[in-house]
């Protein structure tokens, strides 16, 4: 435990310096500019004390940002606006929709490029496609498109970080699909195995160690999409929203507390994938 | 070239007068050149065998010599491009849809998500046999490979002998009457693979198998077999059958007896016949 606890502090504490220091650097500007305003000399020790508590800095000092972050998770109702639990729960309720919605999007996608040719010659180009479009250029079109059909709230939300997610789902279960070799492929065929048992009893079970990698790497891009979309202009809630409004009124505290807020959320989306791996691969025998 | 057919009866059935039973395997003219980038490989030219049933017959010679192709055109893996192949009285294809066979190949490949015993079930999954059998055949063939009390182990917890016997399991836990075994000892070290001979020939003993195998080891080939075909490459030929005198007795000493180095002798001398005018 020491060996591991050890090494991560000393990296955090690097961490923690060289941002005071940056932030010293970079809101001493703003200082020295107010100090000239009023015909004033700093010392060095006022001009430091002052980049700390800046309201509006331009890099707040990691106990601002530790501030904002306890005042928007604990100092509020989790039904206020201020409140970056509701804004969270609001951005995880869309990006878990879309993690599902793109998962299945992925499997489905790779099972058909897998067992059918012409789906094998055309789908992937156009997979490939998809993600080169810039997402932050799409996004405000199709939350306007569907809204204009009606469909508003969690769903447009989720399409985007299904969009992101798919993706890497796809190539992982493509790849994880293909794991069973030439050799285990004509066992199954000197045993007349139907298409149906080898795909549930060789191909789904070699893919799972795939599919759970490219799981993780799927969640995450969900989160990146659901933030997004909350971006355009209209989103009131979740931390997409939470982010733009902050930068609206160059509420920095606000914006680097929100970006830790998706930061934690992405860290414990992975590790619960990781843990639901873990199990399952357990259970399968593969984990030795 | 040598085509010669075994007229020998089951030894079991010695007393009884030779009635013709039809031959477990026959190949007549076989031909089967692969299309590859590099043009046509030539890998099976003219092939005529005989198996008769509980026959064990080893195929041997360098790699390249077709000895792999031909077990797999019997297993219905491989087209051939000429002459005709029977198993059982049935095209290749048709024996492999009704399960005459069980095939081995050079690795266990074993399910890591599965335990032994659930390995050695897949194929009874697959062929629709019902809970009770399955665990009952499990049971019998996990002691016929010595691996009682494995059964509930993954295969990473088994030695390399162990996970190719438990693969054995698996192709005998269904009712084929042919075992085809590809270099199934060939990743072994040798004092394993001796062991496993001779569970081997005991096995073959008490189930009366018609056993085709694949080896590039002499002593193997002439310790195991009834009949030893030596193969030569370019283009992939039968270039001897030779008949073993040795008793189906065969201790792991019998490889000491003059019998013995004799039958080795002439496997060596056919498989250097069949290189001399390689180089």
């Amino acid at each position: 435990m020491r060996q591991v606890v050890l090494p991560v502090l000393t990296v955090l504490a690097a961490i923690v310096v060289i941002w005071y220091c940056a932030a010293v650097a970079l809101n001493a500007k703003w200082v020295r500019d107010q100090a000239a305003r009023a015909d004033e000399q700093v010392s060095f020790s006022q001009l430091v004390a002052a980049t700390m508590v800046q309201e509006r800095p331009v890099m707040p000092a990691p106990h601002q940002v530790a501030q904002g972050l306890w005042k928007g998770l604990a100092g509020q109702k989790v039904t206020s606006k201020r409140s970056l639990v509701r804004h969270g729960w609001i951005t995880f309720s869309a990006t878990m929709l879309g993690f599902v919605i793109g998962t299945a999007a992925g499997i489905a996608l790779a099972v058909g490029i897998v067992h059918l040719r012409s789906m094998d010659m055309s789908v992937m180009p156009w997979a490939i496609a998809s993600q080169t479009v810039p997402i932050l250029a799409i996004a405000p079109m199709v939350i306007v498109v569907l809204a204009s059909l009606g469909i508003k709230g969690l769903l447009p939300k989720a399409l985007i970080a299904a969009w992101l997610c798919f993706f890497p789902i796809l190539v992982g279960m493509v790849k994880g699909l293909r794991a069973p070799d030439r050799m285990q492929l004509d066992q199954l065929r000197t045993w007349n195995a139907s298409g149906g048992d080898t795909f549930w009893k060789l191909r789904l079970p070699s893919s799972m160690p795939y599919f759970f990698a490219s799981l993780k790497v799927g969640i995450a891009a969900a989160l990146v999409g659901t933030i997004v979309a909350e971006l355009p202009a209209g989103a009131t809630a979740g931390l997409g929203a939470r982010l733009l409004q902050g930068s609206y009124y160059g509420q920095t505290i606000q914006i680097w507390a929100a970006l830790f807020t998706a930061a934690a959320l992405a860290g414990m989306l992975v590790v619960a994938v990781g843990v639901i791996e873990r199990v399952v691969l357990k259970r399968m025998g593969m984990a030795q | 070239m040598n085509t010669e057919t075994s007229t020998q009866t089951d030894p079991s059935h010695v007393a009884a007068p030779p009635v013709a039973a039809p031959p477990v395997i026959e190949a007549r003219g076989v031909d089967l050149t692969f299309q590859t980038n590099d043009g046509p490989v030539h890998a099976l030219k003219d092939v005529n065998l005989t198996i008769n049933k509980g026959d064990f017959v080893s195929f041997i010679g360098p790699s390249g010599c077709g000895k792999t192709t031909f077990l797999r055109v019997m297993a219905a893996l491989e087209q051939p491009t000429g002459g005709t192949v029977t198993v059982n009285g049935m095209t290749p294809d048709e024996a492999r849809r009704n399960r005459a066979y069980g095939y081995v190949f050079q690795a266990a490949g074993l399910y890591p998500w599965r335990t032994i015993a659930k390995n050695i079930m897949l194929p009874l999954e697959i062929m629709g046999y019902s809970r009770a059998q399955r665990e009952e055949r499990v049971q019998k063939v996990l002691q016929l490979v010595d691996l009682e009390g494995f059964g509930e182990k993954f295969p990473w917890q088994l030695s390399g002998g162990m996970q190719q016997r438990a693969s054995i399991a698996r192709a005998l836990a269904f009712d084929a009457d042919i075992l085809l075994m590809d270099e199934p000892f060939g990743a072994l070290d040798e004092i394993v693979r001796d062991h496993l001979n001779e569970q081997l020939l005991k096995l073959w003993a008490r189930t009366n198998k018609t056993i085709g195998f694949v080896t590039h080891s002499i002593p193997e080939a002439v310790y195991l077999s009834t009949r030893i075909v030596v193969m030569s490459p370019r283009p992939g030929r039968i270039t001897d059958v030779i008949e073993s005198t040795l008793p189906k007795e065969r201790p792991l000493e019998i490889r000491d007896t003059p019998e013995f180095i004799e039958i080795a002798h002439r496997v060596r001398e056919g498989l250097r016949a069949g290189h001399s005018y390689d180089e």
